[in-house]
């Protein structure tokens, strides 16, 4: 393929990847936040102690993390055709990712909010403050730096993801690379669209990397 | 300047019990424990880690739920506000509010500027952004901190941050502070000007305060009251003037430990305590020249406890008690209080603090012949 082939394919391509990841990962922020905090709250000497529950989010978030990625993308194309009304383009694609990082999230908000000082909590709790003024004042502005990191290496596994999702009807750089690369034998095409994947990846880590710099160095400016 | 405090009590905790249980195991962390703290008075709780002061002054504002017993502070039972479950309600909510809390280790938000984190209480009571900032500056003003107010912790050292913490616990202009070994994070010279800030918004805004600590010294620095725990229940407990007119104060004698040994047999010897008038008078001479005997000061301690002179002294006088009670009956009356030592106990005691209070399963015996009671 020459050149002036190659780049709308690949133009198109980034698009809908973009565009796929990006929504991807803020239905997995919106739900795999509040999972992730609920985790923690629920756990034994949480906020809100709740065995139950958080034996029952728990179980869920495994199997979640559990199931190979390509199995949940096929599993569930009927959830996706109720949803959005047909099963292949990037915008059904947003369905499977979204449920396949809302798990994965979850965890590393867990893991996020538990660092934060119990102290502080404490120290609110004294000012006489409810556990929603805990959530919004203390867990998640100290843990922020955190969970920037989070989103990041989320939105990074969603760039993977969405590389499998073009496999099973989904658009984007890596159904390109499948489909022209792979399957045409096209050796150059498929070098171009890694080497794209591979500056997506490394410009989404360097703005990561950027924000969790900025918000770290309030805190810890040298004195 | 104790003219402050008063006889109404703000902090009375009435048979506090805590019970925690780990692994079917029951440890008992406060056993029946009554505190009265009086208002505008610095009350400090004493005792060695694992005594249950951490306990104690987390259930004062229930952020620890007592097993049983009854906390009321400003007139208020908190423990009647507590409601089922783990969750605080509203009412008991809005107490704690008006409760202030310094911690050891700070607890001041990172995220958040030093102004921001005076702010957080008010945020929480619903106070207006402008009114906020101007009772942040105002308070961060009053812990000398003014030029810090748009720094972040992280930049602040150790005892810049406790003053944060102090302006932070104002913010709801609370009538108690609890102090969770505020000091016990910091090094000498700046715990000396901690206690100092701490004893004057007690003078300036007749806070009442109520501290943890295991230092002494913090006890003899600032504190009106002092309470001794150990095992989870109080041992002693009084004003300091009350306790070093206890004879055989275990506090008493840590305020003001005196050591020394009787130089020989038949001699006498007597730990002599000043306060008030009698640590100005020339006691001692007037009694060797009354009685025309020498004495020897074998140790002595000499300090001012919350702004009062006190002293400690241990004296020998020549001969055995019996010819000795026309003296030390003689110091008695200059209204000093004095505590003959068992010759027996000097020669083993390990350290100079005397040991009247029977605790529970061991029964020391008392090295202090209880004279003073009479």
């Amino acid at each position: 393929m020459t050149w002036p082939e190659m780049q709308p394919l690949l133009t198109q391509g980034t698009i809908d990847t973009l565009y796929m990841v990006l929504w991807a990962t803020v239905v997995s922020v919106l739900g795999g936040l509040p999972l992730g905090l609920l985790l923690v709250l629920t756990d034994k000497g949480g906020l809100l102690q709740n065995t139950a529950v958080n034996k029952v989010v728990g179980v869920i978030v495994n199997i979640g993390r559990s199931l190979p990625f390509i199995i949940l993308l096929i599993a569930l194309i009927p959830f996706t055709k109720l949803v959005v009304g047909t099963f292949i383009g990037p915008t059904a694609m947003i369905v499977p990712l979204a449920i396949g990082a809302i798990p994965f999230f979850a965890r590393l908000v867990e893991t996020a909010v538990r660092e934060v000082d119990h102290g502080l909590v404490e120290a609110v709790q004294s000012m006489g403050g409810s556990i929603p003024t805990i959530i919004r004042k203390v867990l998640l502005p100290q843990a922020l730096p955190s969970l920037v990191s989070a989103v990041t290496t989320t939105v990074i596994v969603l760039i993977g993801y969405s590389a499998m999702a073009g496999a099973v009807g989904g658009e984007g750089l890596g159904s390109k690379a499948i489909t022209y690369g792979y399957q045409r034998f096209d050796t150059t095409f498929m070098l171009v669209t890694v080497a794209i994947l591979i500056v997506v990846v490394s410009v989404v880590q360097l703005l990561g990397d950027g924000v969790v710099r900025l918000l770290a160095r309030r805190g810890r400016t040298a004195s | 300047m104790h003219s402050t405090v008063t006889d109404n009590p703000v902090i009375t905790t009435k048979g506090l019990t805590k019970v925690y249980e780990s692994r079917g195991r029951q440890v008992t962390a406060l056993d029946g424990v009554d505190l009265h703290v009086r208002e505008g008075e610095v009350f400090g709780v004493i005792g060695q880690s694992g005594a249950g002061k951490s306990s104690l002054i987390r259930c004062v504002n229930l952020l620890e739920r007592p097993t049983s017993g009854t906390v009321t502070v400003d007139g208020t039972d908190l423990t009647a506000l507590a409601g089922r479950g783990r969750r605080a309600g509203r009412d008991l909510r809005r107490a704690r509010s008006r409760i202030g809390m310094v911690f050891q280790h700070f607890n001041l938000l990172s995220s958040r500027t030093v102004q921001d984190n005076v702010e957080l209480p008010l945020e929480i009571l619903g106070v207006s952004g402008a009114e906020r900032a101007r009772r942040a500056l105002e308070l961060l003003d009053l812990v000398g901190l003014a030029d810090k107010a748009k720094a972040y912790p992280g930049q602040l050292s150790g005892g810049q941050k406790q003053r944060v913490g102090i302006a932070r616990a104002l913010a709801g202009e609370p009538r108690v502070l609890l102090s969770d070994e505020a000091t016990s994070a910091l090094d000498p010279e700046t715990t000396r000007s901690i206690l100092q800030l701490l004893r004057d918004l007690n003078r300036q805004l007749g806070l009442t305060v109520l501290l943890i600590t295991h230092e002494m010294d913090v006890v003899k620095t600032v504190c009106d009251s002092a309470a001794l725990m150990r095992s989870g229940r109080v041992v002693e407990s009084g004003t300091v003037a009350e306790l070093l007119a206890t004879p055989g104060s275990e506090l008493a004698g840590e305020l003001f430990p005196v050591s020394g040994q009787a130089t020989g047999p038949d001699r006498t010897v007597v730990d002599v305590t000043f306060h008030g008038e009698a640590a100005t008078q020339p006691v001692i001479s007037q009694l060797a020249r009354t009685y025309n005997i020498d004495i020897s000061i074998l140790g002595a301690a000499m300090d001012s406890v919350g702004g009062k002179q006190i002293g400690r002294m241990r004296i020998e006088l020549p001969g055995r008690y019996e010819e000795n009670v026309v003296p030390v009956g003689f110091l008695r009356e200059q209204g000093l209080q004095v505590a003959v030592v068992d010759p027996a106990a000097t020669n083993t005691a390990t350290t100079a603090a005397p040991t009247t209070v029977p605790t529970p399963g061991t029964a020391s015996p008392s090295p202090l012949a209880k004279e003073a009671a009479k």
